[in-house]
């Protein structure tokens, strides 16, 4: 247990990592250390909230827990005003609102197919777009928000694998945590993660992206959003009905494979 | 425990001879039936493998030899789905197994993955009909000129076949994954519980269930609790509880309304400011809720603790059991590398005066309610030969590390015991280790 009250020093390499432990209310310090790692932490959550699309529904007991800690995290930058300073920061740095989509992933599984899917990939070109802007917008001094500095590899208690994973959470930033207008920052989190199409310019990377993506997969999502009028059909008889499409084919969605090859995409820029 | 506070228990494993882990191996829920002769667990490839413990011998030493546990059935209860109308996969893997009681020489359980519960038979047949009149031996259907005379079949025994068949295969109903079933005393109903509804079966009736709690909000963007398990009394037929993942407990009486949205009791501890962060939440998260046999009492697991709630009194826990409270320092890593996110089980053994739970490192911990000592123990191939008994282990926190002792930064928190159930009424426990299963009895004499 850790004693209360404990003011946290600026470098102090020998106590415990401060998030696993936090200060009451109280007494509330802004050294560099604590709003670094709760930056971390919050950046951390944010891409695990992201990288949730995968083949099988995401998990919504971990969303919501990782939804809700970003949301604490926020609300705790909104009371030291660091909140501004970012998102202004982020504002002057990019023009289009590429907004991380928490909402999204809760509100999957009961959204239309059309919707969800339509949005799905335009998230991942959100996403596409925001890395391609992260890469060049990297020689804008962005303050507070982005990069981690070292002294974070010598905290202990961090394990070695963490300072991978913030060199990744610093590029990222920029392009997910973000909120231009003032007025929603102290409302619901989710109102302030919203998707928001930003309608990107053809780019070549992202034309690669879905190069490879089989035209008639949209034909399939056209069926199967037709389909959803006809509830009497069971899965096997729309299999079927697509004779076409082989099974194994229909394994992955068009949304799926999206994720994959961008996962695939994001992991090239980063390394 | 009426053994000494160091209880050894005799390790009667089964091992899968594969020395890799094969993903689908990974047994992902155990269940003794109310009798205790059978032992259910279920893995991620949608197999359920049923034991079956050897009736009790008496030895040459007149001493008798207690029964081992063989395999009885095996058979594939879930398939891997496609979800058209969302792109998803529908995962195979059983999430809970439930025993029925038992009525007659047939044995009943409810699996269910994150979709689908289906009710299965298992029977045995040890004789078949001879002798058909119109049939040949080999089924093929006798040309009705060739029969001359009329003979009737006749029961021969054969060798014992166990079949399991699928008697119910309830609908979909739920549009989360699944995560609790749990049959009632009145043995006519069921609850299968998502993240977010309850839904109350009848076991006859496949298509058609009725929604007892709900808790998604208007707008999704406002939800901020999910149910994590839900359980009925074991012996009021009306009353069921289901835990959330802020850390309470709803009690609730079906005979009050038919939407049990408000609850007759709520559970829940004040958070302690002076360990707040921002995990606090997380690991406050219930992992799995149990009723005790008496029904007086409640167990909850969290992350890193394990309570005993008194039905009657909400505002707090009348235990407190510290898991592996070491953790508590590494809580960031482990919110790293997604281990903050593992649901645990908790289970009472028969008498209600011990409760058990998994931790990392194949660990797994016992407490007995009456004498408040704990133990730690290991459920590994390396550490324990079959028949051994094993030895407590010990996780050192800091400083100087003792001998047998385990510092925490050596744990391995991919071997995690995440399920582990009490025989109903003897000391034999069956700990889930991954792809293992381990059997441990008490020490016999």
């Amino acid at each position: 247990m850790f004693a209360k009250g404990t003011k946290r020093k600026f470098s102090d390499p020998g106590e415990e990592p401060a998030l696993g432990a936090e200060l009451g209310p109280v007494v509330r310090p802004l050294s560099s250390t604590y709003s670094l790692q709760r930056q971390s932490l919050l950046d951390m959550s944010l891409i695990k909230l992201q990288l949730c699309h995968m083949l099988v529904e995401p998990n919504l007991c971990r969303s919501v827990l990782i939804a809700n800690t970003v949301r604490q995290i926020q609300e705790e930058m909104t009371q030291d005003g660091t909140w501004q300073i970012m998102t202004q920061a982020l504002a002057a740095a990019q023009c289009p609102a590429d907004r991380l989509v928490a909402t999204e992933v809760l509100c999957r599984p009961s959204e239309a197919l059309a919707a969800a899917q339509k949005e799905e990939e335009e998230e991942e070109v959100v996403v596409a777009a925001a890395m391609e802007e992260d890469v060049d917008s990297e020689a804008n001094p962005l303050s507070s928000s982005s990069f981690l500095p070292a002294p974070f590899g010598a905290e202990p208690g961090w394990e070695d694998e963490e300072d991978d994973s913030e060199d990744e959470d610093s590029e990222e930033c920029p392009s997910d945590a973000e909120d231009v207008p003032d007025s929603r920052r102290g409302d619901q989190v989710f109102g302030t993660f919203e998707i928001k199409h930003p309608a990107p310019p053809p780019d070549p990377a992202l034309e690669e992206l879905f190069s490879d993506v089989d035209p008639s997969y949209y034909d399939l999502d056209t069926v199967l959003t037709g389909m959803q009028s006809t509830p009497k059909m069971g899965p096997y008889d729309l299999l079927d009905s697509l004779s076409p499409h082989a099974a194994p084919a229909l394994s992955t969605g068009t949304s799926c494979r999206s994720d994959l090859n961008e996962l695939d995409h994001i992991m090239e820029i980063i390394s | 425990m009426e053994e000494e506070s160091d209880t050894r228990k005799i390790n009667n494993s089964f091992l899968r001879d594969h020395n890799y882990a094969t993903e689908a191996d990974i047994i992902s829920t155990v269940e003794f039936n109310s009798s205790g002769e059978l032992l259910a667990t279920g893995d991620k490839g949608g197999r359920v493998v049923v034991f079956q413990r050897e009736q009790e011998v008496e030895n040459a030493n007149n001493s008798q030899r207690r029964g081992e546990y063989n395999v009885y059935s095996t058979f594939q209860s879930h398939e891997p789905e496609f979800d058209y109308l969302k792109s998803l996969e529908i995962e195979e893997k059983i999430n809970k197994i439930k025993w029925l009681p038992q009525q007659n020489a047939a044995y009943f359980l409810l699996s269910t993955n994150d979709k689908t519960v289906k009710l299965w038979k298992i029977s045995e047949r040890d004789k078949r009909p001879e002798g058909y009149n119109l049939k040949d031996e080999d089924g093929r259907i006798r040309d009705p000129s060739t029969i001359t005379s009329l003979r009737v079949p006749v029961l021969q025994p054969m060798d014992l076949m166990v079949e399991a068949t699928a008697r119910r295969v309830f609908s979909n109903a739920h549009t989360y994954h699944i995560n609790s079933i749990s049959v009632n005393s009145d043995h006519q109903t069921y609850i299968s519980t998502d993240d977010l509804q309850v839904n109350l079966w009848n076991l006859e009736i496949t298509n058609r269930s009725f929604n007892i709690v709900d808790i998604k909000p208007a707008n999704m963007e406002e939800l901020t609790e999910v149910i994590t398990s839900a359980e009925f009394h074991p012996q009021q037929c009306h009353t069921f509880a289901y835990s959330s993942s802020k850390g309470s407990i709803r009690l609730c009486d079906m005979r009050q309304a038919a939407l049990c949205d408000r609850h007759c009791k709520y559970f829940e501890e004040p958070e302690d400011p002076s360990t707040r962060s921002f995990f606090s939440e997380i690991i406050s998260s219930i992992s799995d809720v149990k009723f005790s046999h008496n029904g007086r009492y409640l167990m909850t697991r969290d992350y890193l603790t394990v309570k005993v709630w008194d039905l009657q009194m909400e505002n707090k826990p009348l235990e407190t059991y510290q898991v592996h409270d070491y953790l508590r320092g590494k809580l960031c890593s482990l919110y790293e590398n997604d281990c903050i996110f593992d649901k645990f089980e908790c289970v009472w053994n028969g008498s209600d005066s011990v409760i058990m739970t998994g931790s990392y490192n194949n660990f797994f911990r016992m407490f007995d309610r009456n004498t408040k000592r704990d133990v730690t123990l290991e459920a590994s191939r390396e550490n324990s030969k079959p028949r051994a008994i094993l030895k407590p282990r010990k996780v050192c926190i800091g400083g100087k590390r003792r001998k047998d002792e385990i510092s925490v930064d050596s744990l391995d928190f991919s071997k995690k015991i995440l399920h582990t159930t009490w025989h109903p009424h003897e000391n034999i426990i069956a700990v889930a280790a991954t792809n293992n299963l381990y059997i441990f009895q008490d020490k016999v004499n």
